[in-house]
């Protein structure tokens, strides 16, 4: 039986991928067709371009979005209608769909879109049944509903896995073990605080047989101060946060005083709500602290230009496009930036829409033109001035060694309100109908009397507990950090067009729980962690790999490559190099020579990289400076992000061009060097050595077949450059740190190759 | 071929077979990197994703990028009426209240200026080039100049942007990526897609990792910067006192480590990770080989002037693109800094000119006499053109010119497109496009095309939208091709 659902449910699965290249849902098979499910993405996908949302667009004046629209009389044939429910035969959209008249055909051949033939079905299904339309899932607020009736199971840890095991029971799959305590360990660690478990934790968690040692390890991870630089990190992605303006001559700007915040912010665990409000809109709070004044640096950390010839209003104009679109993807997950020019073409945001919200950010007195480059100009105005004693006396969490006041680029509205206009086809100067404040009516509707007019009015609309996306969208975003791939795989799009999401169940409970649990994020994450489900292994087998590869349903838990900043992480707190201060302004560490100068205009203090030196090239790679135009190289090689735009998932990819770093960045070759160093200092035997620094790299005890191959790898080496004892002087040279007297530099080259060759290991950089 | 082609190809099958993480190695690397009893099921999928759509004219690209934009009034759109009218007016009825940047739109008068530098007509052609271009006069039967480009940008940032990407802001897959995703690699050993920067003797505006982005496309699609120093690519040379046989063997241990791990694990990830670490092992002796220049012959190097034996120089990078695309690489971009001459066009023109000259018509020759030219599209030119009215003040040594987004030139030669040819046309003002404009989605489009690519089929849909190259505009231009 079970093998007769794995056949089914393979055949469904290459069914569904065939028809239907974004939207695999894997939904059990059922003669009823659901709107949302089934249709919508197909009519979205391949309809709605010429008969959906944009007004300017539709063709024939119908539009299939609405139920009104596809049942209306047709414009050019009163007597036929697209879409007459229950009889297909007699709806126009089934006639044209399944035409072999290529005058006839929908789409039109040169759409260059069609439809298959099982997409054909579903809409004829679809249409016998009633044609039923449904609101957009993302649109209706999340209801929590009661757990899932599951078979007796002693499975289940949390809510979480009631959910998950309910939809893995229907696809006949069951979950993995728990993973062991060692792989757990580092999992955890590394998702919670983007380090590698210590020895000594690891040794202490190996050795505590209390039930709850797991629970007492969470909340000791959630404690630590690297927790908040490890949500920064992801954070800085979503606030597209750099060193330089990004444009042209790419000069300096200072807004890490408000990285530092982000980094407070997340340890002090200020509830979502807050974390949000003060960045969308602090200075709009009553009496406003400094600090809240700070956090709306969020909101400039969009590219400047510099450059001499442009025309102020278009890029000031460009700077509240950026910010109307990162505030839309970053708490909305819609993609507004497709309104700019015109009506979007799938989900219901008009233009003028567009612009209501546009209006919200367009009140900041500031220009498009930033200063000359020579002067290293740090900010426009508006920015605040943060002074030595403000920092020992309020702002502590900055961490600024010299007393020289600093500057950070903030908002502020002018007193004077800025009409907005609609933007024909989005250029600056084509000034359309004046428009006031307001957000797309479908998502909730703006109540200016409500919630007010200003940016402030926009965070309290962000937070009414009837916004049917804020919670879903932050909540999905927590679990594509847990779980490498979101409810909802389209983090960034919860419109029309984004994929559905894979426990819809799961994702408005956890919605609704977060919200009313006071938005608090430690509290989420600890229930996500604590899950049976997050805690299984890793491990798949050929048959789960066949029926679920992208990991779906949740019978495992996904090996994850670490991103671009854990990997330098990785290697400094392994070895022991790793300065463990948080904040402060951004670091220049080893990088391939030459890669500032080849690219600059020349222009500004940006021109050419000065490498820092001593404890600065040991932080943690949140620090690592970005120079917008040119960002670390190493970091664009494991798809960190380059900062342009507000990015909410990176990409995972596999390259040759990664090994290349992990064999040769200085980084990763003076972590071994030092490593090694220690470790001849420091224990005894070749064994120990080699078994400590596996246990400190990949986290867990050498198994007895890999300890045997990396000693016999040494004991060559070690022949190798005996032979050679010149080559492991050279061999031994990596990096500025001072070296430590070691007598035997055979044995320390030897045992510096092998650290490396674990530094290379698919599972040290991976969380498996 | 199948309307939903690429994406299906790509997106369907690779997410079956891949599971989540995207390999994303060019179909051709792709398939062969496979551990096939791993992956034997799905060669259907694989083999034929790298196909072109229909047959191409070109191979690969060479494209010569003039960093700046170089003056069309001083290279190749030859105006004799500026010279007549040298320090006169502007007319109203050319203008026609056109957009001014920020750096002219406070002066008061717009003098016209001819162009210092003499004209002569050349080849079969009798197409007109200056005389700072004496070496590219002389294979003018081989290129095809295109005098009416226009673009909608007028700075040089988005200018570039839109040039390299299709799009004014980043944050788009370039050329190259499109090409390599559309294409993948020829070459086992190489990237599918190379950068190669220079930098000239004329005022510089640098340029950004962005152009050679791969935007949402994976990052494998990424241009691979080559440098000028001896590590060729970041992080190519391995350190002191390692040797190939210390690689080889920490690869071996590596590899069995792997091995370990998969068989507990079972993720083809693991597999695929050892697989890259044996290409990365590939590329550390086939780049250097390939970008040793100094054992060139001696004709060759005569050819391309003596600065191509100095790392880093434009002629360098020239034969560099030769090695490089002969070997496979599908795409290779050079960026040649210092075109944009607002003043001093007298001084620095010459010296920009001197720099690319000699070695740009030889890479032309070079390729032909290699029977590569017919396979390889070679294209020059700028963001924009320039202004026919003075920047700043107009003397009678010297002058400047602003950015001028109506109307400029750029050449292509090889790979499909005419021969000989000057196409399209401005006004004699050397203002406005009066015959056959080629806006920049067109070019776009011509260039896939060439490349046996349907503009409006190579999609990738990214956050619900399909994006191309061409965005929602380009049309081919047959005028061109042969």
């Amino acid at each position: 039986m079970r093998f007769l659902i794995h056949l089914l449910f393979i055949s469904l699965l290459f069914l569904l991928l065939g028809s239907c290249s974004q939207n695999k849902q894997i939904v059990s098979v059922t003669d009823s067709v659901d709107f949302n499910l089934h249709i919508r993405p197909i009519l979205s996908d391949r309809c709605f371009k010429c008969h959906g949302p944009d007004a300017n667009q539709r063709k024939s004046n119908l539009r299939l979005d609405t139920r009104e629209g596809a049942l209306a009389a047709l414009k050019d044939n009163p007597d036929a209608h697209a879409i007459v429910p229950g009889r297909s035969a007699d709806s126009e959209v089934f006639l044209r769909i399944s035409s072999t008249d290529t005058s006839q055909q929908m789409p039109p051949v040169k759409s260059n879109l069609s439809l298959t033939e099982g997409e054909i079905d579903l809409i004829k299904r679809w249409i016998d049944q009633g044609a039923i339309y449904k609101p957009h899932w993302a649109f209706i607020p999340p209801r929590q509903t009661s757990l899932p009736e599951i078979p007796d199971s002693d499975w289940p840890i949390n809510e979480v896995d009631y959910f998950v095991l309910a939809k893995l029971e229907r696809a006949g799959l069951n979950p993995n073990a728990e993973a062991d305590r060692a792989r757990l360990l580092k999992r955890v660690s590394l998702d919670i605080t983007g380090l590698p478990p210590s020895i000594e934790i690891q040794n202490r968690f190996l050795e505590d047989q209390a039930p709850n040692a797991y629970e007492k390890m969470v909340d000791e991870l959630l404690m630590q101060p690297q927790y908040g630089e490890r949500m920064a990190v992801y954070w800085m992605d979503v606030a597209r946060y750099a060193d330089s303006h990004g444009y042209q001559d790419d000069g300096l700007r200072t807004m890490w005083p408000w990285r530092d915040w982000v980094i407070h912010a997340f340890n002090k665990n200020y509830p979502y709500d807050q974390f949000v409000t003060w960045q969308v809109a602090g200075d709009l709070l009553p009496n406003p602290t400094k600090e809240q004044v700070l956090a709306t640096g969020f909101n400039r950390n969009h590219k400047i230009t510099q450059e001499g010839g442009v025309i102020d209003e278009e890029y000031r104009i460009e700077y509240v496009t950026d910010r109307t679109n990162t505030f839309a993807k970053a708490f909305l997950a819609l993609t507004f930036e497709c309104a700019h020019c015109h009506d979007h073409k799938y989900d219901p945001i008009s233009q003028k829409d567009y612009y209501r919200t546009f209006a919200f950010f367009n009140q900041v007195p500031e220009k498009g033109l930033v200063g000359d480059i020579s002067l290293a100009s740090l900010a426009d105005p508006p920015k605040i001035k943060i002074t030595s004693e403000e920092i020992e006396e309020i702002l502590t969490f900055i961490n600024k060694k010299d007393t020289t006041t600093v500057e950070v680029m903030v908002m502020r509205d002018s007193s004077l309100r800025r009409p907005t206009y609609l933007l024909t086809r989005g250029a600056y100067d084509a000034h359309g109908e004046q428009v006031s404040i307001g957000i797309p009516s479908e998502i909730l509707p703006y109540d200016s009397m409500v919630y007010g007019t200003n940016r402030l009015g926009l965070a309290k609309w962000l937070f009414d507990e009837r916004n049917p996306l804020t919670a879903r969208v932050f909540v999905n975003r927590m679990w594509q950090e847990f779980f490498g791939r979101g409810f909802v795989k389209t983090s960034g799009d919860f419109g029309m067009q984004g994929e559905l999401p894979s426990h819809p169940e799961l994702l408005d409970w956890l919605a609704v729980d977060f919200r009313e649990h006071d938005w608090d994020i430690k509290r989420l994450i600890k229930q996500i962690v604590m899950s049976a489900t997050y805690r299984q292994s890793s491990a798949v087998d050929a048959e789960k790999l066949e029926i679920d590869p992208e990991n779906i349903l949740l019978a495992r838990a996904s090996r994850r490559r670490l991103i671009a900043e854990g990997i330098r992480d990785l290697a400094l707190a392994s070895s022991g190099l790793m300065v463990k201060e948080i904040g402060g302004p951004s670091m220049k560490v080893y990088q391939p020579k030459g890669i500032w100068e080849s690219s600059t205009s020349g222009r500004g203090v940006l021109a050419r990289y000065v490498q820092d030196h001593d404890d600065d090239l040991y932080r943690r790679g949140l620090y690592s400076f970005i120079k917008r135009t040119v960002p670390p190289p190493g970091m664009l090689i494991f798809d960190g992000s380059n900062r342009d735009q507000c990015e909410v998932n990176r990409m995972r990819t596999n390259t040759p061009l990664q090994a290349l770093v992990l064999l040769n960045d200085p980084v990763i070759l003076e972590s071994a060097r030092v490593f090694a160093e220690r470790l001849m200092n420091n224990s005894k035997t070749d064994e120990d050595r080699i078994k400590l620094a596996f246990q400190s790299i990949v986290c867990r005890m050498p198994g007895k077949e890999e300890l045997s191959m990396l000693l016999t790898y040494f004991d060559s080496e070690k022949i190798r450059f005996a032979q050679a004892p010149q080559k492991a002087d050279l061999f031994i040279q990596a990096g500025e740190y001072p070296y430590s007297k070691v007598e035997d530099v055979v044995s320390l080259a030897a045992l510096m190759q092998v650290v490396q060759t674990i530094y290379n290991l698919d599972e040290a950089i991976t969380k498996t | 071929m199948s309307k939903e082609f690429t994406n299906y190809r790509f997106h369907v099958t690779r997410r079956h077979f891949l599971g989540k993480v995207s390999l994303g190695l060019g179909s051709v690397a792709l398939g062969s990197l496979l551990i096939p009893d791993l992956f034997s099921s799905s060669n259907e999928a694989t083999q034929s994703l790298g196909l072109p759509q229909f047959a191409p004219k070109a191979k690969r690209i060479i494209y010569l990028f003039q960093n700046g934009a170089p003056s069309q009034l001083e290279s190749f759109d030859y105006k004799p009426l500026l010279n007549k009218m040298t320090g006169e007016e502007l007319p109203a009825s050319i203008r026609m209240g056109q957009r001014l940047t920020g750096m002219t739109s406070g002066q008061e008068k717009f003098p016209l200026v001819g162009s210092h530098f003499k004209f002569n007509q050349y080849g079969k052609s009798g197409a007109w080039v200056s005389e700072m271009f004496p070496n590219i006069a002389k294979v003018v039967d081989d290129i095809c100049i295109i005098k009416s480009m226009h673009t909608e940008a007028i700075n040089h940032d988005p200018a570039l942007t839109f040039m390299q990407t299709g799009a004014q802001q980043g944050n788009r897959p370039s050329m190259g990526a499109w090409l390599s995703y559309g294409l993948g690699s020829e070459n086992k050993n190489l990237p599918a897609y190379c950068v190669l920067l220079s930098r000239g003797r004329g005022n510089g505006q640098g340029v950004y990792s962005k152009l050679w982005t791969n935007g949402f496309l994976d990052s494998v699609h990424q241009g691979v910067q080559f440098s000028s120093s001896e590590e060729r690519v970041l992080y190519l040379r391995d350190p002191e006192g390692r040797d190939r046989t210390d690689r080889r063997n920490m690869l071996d241990q590596l590899a069995q480590l792997n091995a370990l791990n998969y068989k507990e694990f079972g993720d083809p990830e693991i597999q695929a990770r050892v697989q890259q670490y044996e290409m990365a092992y590939r590329m550390q002796t086939a780049v250097p080989e390939l970008t040793d220049l100094t054992k060139e012959p001696d004709n060759i190097v005569k050819m391309y002037g003596a600065d191509c034996l100095m790392p880093g120089t434009y002629a360098a990078n020239c034969l560099l693109a030769r090695k490089l695309s002969e070997a496979g690489v599908r795409f290779v971009q050079l960026y040649h800094q210092g075109w944009d001459q607002h003043g001093n066009m007298v001084g620095e023109m010459p010296l920009q000119a001197q720099d690319v000259d000699r070695s740009t018509a030889a890479l032309i020759m070079d390729l032909k006499q290699r029977g590569l030219l017919d396979e390889t599209l070679v294209i020059w030119g700028g963001e924009f053109g320039r202004t026919n009215y003075c920047q700043g003040d107009l003397s009678k040594e010297n002058y400047g010119r602003d950015h001028h987004p109506r109307a400029y030139t750029i050449w292509m030669a090889g790979g499909g497109v005419k021969p000989g040819i000057v196409y399209g046309e401005t006004d004699e003002f050397g203002y406005n496009i009066v015959k056959d404009p080629v806006h920049v989605n067109d070019f776009h489009a011509t260039i896939l095309h060439l490349m046996g690519l349907n503009h409006e089929q190579l999609t990738y849909k990214h956050l619900g939208r399909r994006y191309r190259l061409t965005d929602v505009a380009g049309k081919v231009v047959p005028g061109i091709l042969v």
